[in-house]
């Protein structure tokens, strides 16, 4: 267990220096609240509207098909790592997992997935 | 690598099947209607063929997929199961206005998942397989979006689901830390050097990857979803869930605990000794009180989980032939049933109430006679499929002496022909008459119903071969 005090000691470090600023800002900070400096945070834009609005159903489609292609990436970073040792092989299994895929992105299209401005809510 | 893609045969094409299927449906000009069942047929066909060729020659894929006789056999039930939805559904397609492509796809998808489960050996693999499969089927639940018993259905079948994966997954998880490994054959090797007492994580381990599959099978007390999801699913989707992905989920129980954890026989079996008896129990006398058909068949299909239990926890070549060959027997009796309730309903009818099929026999007689043949097989009456089914797992019960089991399996079965009987006695003896319209059947119904009559009474009159075929099945697996 002995390796592990340092990382203890850099833990409580860390804690310690994290809490403390919040707690000295609390207690030595100067306050003068102003109109401005209440309002939510928006990247510095004026705030527009309530945040708790209905959101477009599109979003969830939007949100598969990203995951759709976000997956075929997290596969294909090991796959390029690897790509010398699984040789032709693995080429070949990859080009029929990406021609998968593609088969799917072809039917999101065909189905009208894609297309934004066509159908009216 | 030849060898690899022989063993992922029977998946391969099915897979493939699935997606010319989706494809078609997408490139279908919009009036016509693409024959999308066709492909579908076509696919599962060319797999139970590939099955067939592929029978005894045990060849492994990429080192985790396993076409050993067992997973074949488990290829030929789940085959059958897809075959028979697929042959009931044009004429519920047509009723309830099912987008048929994303329809055919999605069966076949998990048809896939299911064959993929009985052939893996790796923990992963498993995990894997049964996502493919449950993500299709909880789809398939909630397919008429529309209605609000179907969306129900599926929020409460893909919540509870996807919490016994978890389970499943954490199982995986602990069984990795003590092993070092996932792959079936090196957790049966790592358990059977350490000849002390089991280690306390093991039976944590052992007790998730339980959870995970009592959760899909259906076992009290992970039964909850069951009666809800089977209800609120279409009649069709319904009979699949029940019978294929119970299928897929017995062959992975059956190889993950007979395989790695059989050494530990003795810790697991008197846990699922207590699941069976209670699975047992609740699933008849739930069942009995049910006035909903579809329901009741959710409770019978809970009960008949219990009786496959049975043959697990025998743990002996026999005990394992036996549930094989009740699945098959429980797979083809329960499609039937759910067809017959299926095919009767209309769209403004779902003809699911028990009283719905008071006097059948005047205007039905051939459903009638249909349904009676389906329920008395699943109630255990001989010459049917399901007599020899529990006949056959309750006799490898008393010869390993787990007689108590049998003694409850015997007794609930006994039990359970009264909620059966009570359909058949509605058909056929009540003085009212449902005033229910009857729609007119579709030619592949009618093939598909024949095919099930005929399965159950060859299971039942000539039972030698399909015996014999599930005991070589489970020859040399473990």
């Amino acid at each position: 267990m002995d390796g592990w005090l340092p990382i203890v000691i850099l833990l409580g470090l860390g804690l310690a220096f994290a809490a403390g600023n919040v707690l000295l800002s609390q207690f030595v900070g100067p306050r003068s609240p102003s109109p401005e400096k209440a309002a939510p945070y928006e990247c510095g834009m004026p705030a527009v509207g309530d945040a708790r609005e209905r959101q477009s159903v599109r979003f969830y489609l939007v949100a598969m098909i990203f995951l759709l292609f976000d997956i075929e990436v997290a596969f294909l970073y090991p796959w390029a790592m690897a790509l010398r040792d699984l040789r032709w092989a693995g080429y070949v299994q990859v080009l029929v997992f990406v021609l998968v895929l593609f088969t799917g992105y072809v039917y999101i299209w065909r189905k009208g997935a894609l297309d934004w401005s066509s159908r009216e809510e | 690598m030849l060898t690899d893609f022989q063993a992922i045969m029977p998946i391969l094409i099915v897979t493939l099947s699935a997606i010319v299927t989706m494809v078609a449906e997408a490139f279908q000009p919009k009036q016509e209607r693409a024959p999308l069942a066709g492909f579908g047929v076509i696919g599962l066909i060319g797999a139970a063929a590939a099955s067939v060729l592929l029978w005894g020659y045990d060849k492994t894929g990429f080192g985790v997929v396993r076409a050993d006789n067992f997973s074949l056999f488990v290829n030929l039930i789940v085959i059958a199961v897809g075959l028979l939805t697929i042959l009931f559904s044009p004429q519920v397609i047509e009723r309830e206005r099912i987008p048929p492509g994303e329809y055919y796809a999605l069966t076949l998808f998990a048809v896939v998942g299911m064959m993929l489960m009985a052939a893996a050996t790796d923990l992963l693999l498993l995990f894997l397989a049964l996502e493919v499969l449950s993500l299709a089927v909880y789809v398939l639940t909630g397919i008429r979006r529309a209605q609000f018993q179907s969306a129900e259905a599926a929020f409460k079948y893909f919540l509870l689901g996807a919490f016994s994966s978890a389970f499943f997954l954490y199982g995986v998880a602990l069984t990795y830390a003590i092993v070092g490994s996932t792959r079936l054959e090196e957790i049966a090797a790592t358990l059977a050097v350490s000849d002390q007492a089991p280690d306390g994580l093991v039976l944590v381990a052992m007790g998730l990857l339980a959870v995970g599959f009592a959760f899909k099978i259906s076992a009290v007390p992970f039964h909850m979803w069951a009666p809800d999801a089977y209800q609120g699913a279409p009649t069709l989707v319904t009979g699949f869930m029940a019978t294929g992905v119970k299928a897929a989920a017995f062959a992975a129980f059956l190889r993950v605990f007979l395989s790695s954890f059989h050494t530990l026989h003795d810790s697991w079996a008197p846990m699922l000794w207590l699941v069976a008896v209670a699975t047992m129990i609740l699933g008849t006398v739930v069942g009995v009180v049910q006035a909903n058909a579809k329901r009741m068949l959710a409770y019978s299909s809970v009960a008949h989980a219990g009786y496959l239990l049975v043959g697990l926890i025998v743990g002996t070549r026999v005990g394992e032939a036996a549930t094989l060959f009740y699945l098959a027997a429980y797979a083809v009796s329960t499609l039937g049933a759910f067809a017959v309730v299926a095919v009767l309903a209309t769209e403004e009818h779902p003809h699911d109430r028990v009283q719905d099929f008071a006097g059948l026999w005047e205007s039905r007689p051939g459903l009638a006679a249909l349904m009676t043949v389906f329920l008395l097989s699943l109630g255990g009456f001989p010459p049917l499929a399901g007599f020899v089914g529990k006949w056959y797992i309750f006799s490898a019960a008393i010869d390993a002496g787990y007689v108590w089991l049998a003694i409850v399996g015997v007794l609930t079965s006994v039990i359970s022909v009264f909620f059966y009987l009570r359909i058949v006695v509605m058909m056929y003896m009540s003085d009212e008459r449902a005033l229910v319209p009857t729609p007119a059947i579709t030619r592949s119904a009618v093939a598909g119903l024949t095919l099930a009559l005929v399965a159950v009474f060859y299971l039942g009159l000539l039972p030698t071969h399909a015996i014999e075929l599930a005991l070589t099945s489970v020859q040399g697996m473990f």
